[in-house]
């Protein structure tokens, strides 16, 4: 079951938290606002992405569970 | 293809099955057409009786898909699949009927209100039958009060109609560019400001009072109105294999007769033009979809079908219906600058890259149009579009986008002239491009966070 990162750009405020602790995956545009990269997670970045989801302020950062996209449902 | 100013009525009767026009069949010179009147032109509205056991589907839904319909707001959304997944939802349905048009340059969907609200409303009760709702919500646009009063009178000359099962009323919505959105439409029901929310939920899962909701625009219902009546074998007999069917397009600008016309998909650009009674002069370019479509060189005007087939190796599609042509005099660096602040001001301020992307692409423009750009300012334009491209929780920075990188294709010449030479004598000229003065988005409210 692969994962992949989702923003929920509503709710995202810059704060940058992610792209500081996921930089592999995450990049943050000219106003400080996330790029992500939206390909299944290496299954090496799991835990990063989760720590990086936890840590976001404002619960901007989704990860998502391929099977359950449709509900997005943060793991 | 008939104008709805009405000058050659149609006659009442069924035509063949071939021919045109079919929404706009006996569409009255002025003032709506009467409940008698539509009963008269389309016969009654077919019976589709309610789904044997709890399972199973409304045929209907089967008949969608096999005419191929898609959605005539301008995502162009298979129809059959959104009414399954509506259907598949858990809870009572809710029907919202889509005239909100917040699109500047097209009138169809407050046209279809006005003059024939009853082959809208046939479509959404139909509709609401095949997904099993008990309510229909008929939003139409406050800036349209006509089309508004006649959704309201449509709506209670056909109270107690045998065939309604769904409880119906009217909703005023705002007029600027976003309340349209799907997600706006049920947060503005809802009580909350008319701009769009996170998705998932999809509102056919969680819409109108957290209910599975089918939001579809009236045009797309309308057709659904007489795939009831004809079947999809009728309904294919006009249009492409992969595009079936007629639609309601708005004609504007630089033309003899603006209006709203009923093609079929696949006519040719130029038979439209000369329906409405020809172009002024030879057009400059040709503005396709919406303001989050697409520019299209006017030499194309004799060259192009309208089907998004046919549209597609442009670049462009025909969205909502909207064609507007601009003359060889207009500036289209003018008309493109003031129409691309317009989009950047109709953010709903909820996104930061909608947010600060489009001002950023409407300043670059200006600044190209004003003569006073960076040398590297149209590079700069393409670089912000393709940031802004898919980080909104909506699809309007993606259309804004849209609408400039084919700016940038279209008026490559112009816009050199620009960054070189400033303001050209055109630029001076009332814009050809309609923009409404009405309607800035409601600011966004932050909604507390809860920890769970």
């Amino acid at each position: 079951m692969s994962h992949r990162l989702r923003v929920n750009p509503i709710a995202c405020e810059a704060h940058g938290m992610c792209a500081e602790l996921l930089p592999e995956a995450i990049a943050l545009d000219e106003w400080g606002y996330p790029i992500v990269d939206d390909r299944p997670l290496p299954p090496a970045l799991l835990d990063h992405a989760r720590r990086a989801a936890q840590a976001c302020p404002t619960f901007a950062l989704l990860l998502t569970r391929e099977r359950e996209r449709d509900r997005d449902r943060v793991s | 293809m008939l104008d709805v100013s009405g000058s050659e009525s149609s006659p009442a009767a069924a035509g063949p099955a071939g021919e045109l026009p079919r929404l706009l069949r006996g569409i009255p010179p002025h003032g709506a057409m009467s409940l008698d009147g539509h009963l008269a032109a389309h016969g009654p509205a077919a019976a589709y009786h309610r789904r044997r056991g709890r399972r199973a589907e409304s045929p209907l839904i089967e008949q969608i898909a096999r005419a191929g319909l898609r959605g005539h707001g301008g995502a162009g959304f298979p129809t059959a699949t959104k009414l399954r997944a509506v259907a598949g939802s858990r809870g009572r349905a809710i029907v919202v009927v889509n005239a909100a048009e917040g699109e500047p340059a097209s009138l169809k969907d407050r046209t279809l209100m006005h003059a024939l609200p009853h082959l809208v409303l046939d479509g959404a009760q139909l509709a609401a039958e095949a997904v099993s709702a008990d309510e229909l919500i008929v939003c139409v646009c406050e800036s349209a009060p006509a089309s508004v009063d006649s959704t309201a009178l449509a709506l209670a000359e056909r109270r107690g109609l045998d065939g309604d099962s769904a409880r119906a009323q009217v909703a005023a919505v705002p007029g600027h560019y976003l309340a349209g959105q799907e997600s706006a439409l049920v947060n503005h029901l809802g009580g909350g400001p008319a701009i769009p929310t996170f998705t998932p939920p999809m509102v056919f899962q969680q819409g109108v009072r957290r209910r599975p909701t089918l939001v579809a625009n009236a045009e797309t219902l309308a057709h659904i109105a007489l795939i009831a009546r004809h079947g999809p074998d009728w309904f294919r007999q006009l249009g492409t294999p992969s595009q079936p069917g007629s639609a309601l397009v708005t004609l504007s600008g630089a033309i003899v007769h603006p209006g709203v016309y009923e093609i079929e998909h696949g006519a040719s650009l130029v038979s439209l033009v000369d329906a409405a009674g020809g172009a002024y002069g030879s057009p400059r370019a040709l503005l396709l979809g919406g303001y989050g479509g697409s520019w299209i060189d006017g030499r194309l005007l004799r060259g192009v079908a309208l089907s998004d087939e046919h549209l597609a190796p442009h670049g462009a599609s025909l969205g909502a219906g909207v064609v507007a042509l601009l003359s060889a005099d207009a500036c289209p660096v003018a008309e493109t600058v003031r129409v691309t602040r317009w989009l950047a001001d109709q953010s709903s301020g909820q996104c930061g890259p909608c947010v600060h992307g489009l001002d950023s692409i409407a300043t670059c423009v200006e600044e190209i149009a004003g003569g006073v750009a960076q040398a590297n300012a149209t590079q700069r334009v393409v670089q912000l579009a393709a940031l802004v491209h898919r980080r909104g929780a909506c699809g309007h920075p993606d259309g804004a986008a849209r609408f400039v990188s084919s700016a940038l294709d279209a008026f490559a010449p112009e816009l050199a002239d620009h960054a070189r030479h400033g303001p050209c004598e055109d630029c001076a000229r009332p814009g050809q491009l309609p923009l409404p003065v009405f309607g800035r988005p409601p600011a966004p409210t932050r909604e507390p966070i809860s920890l769970r």
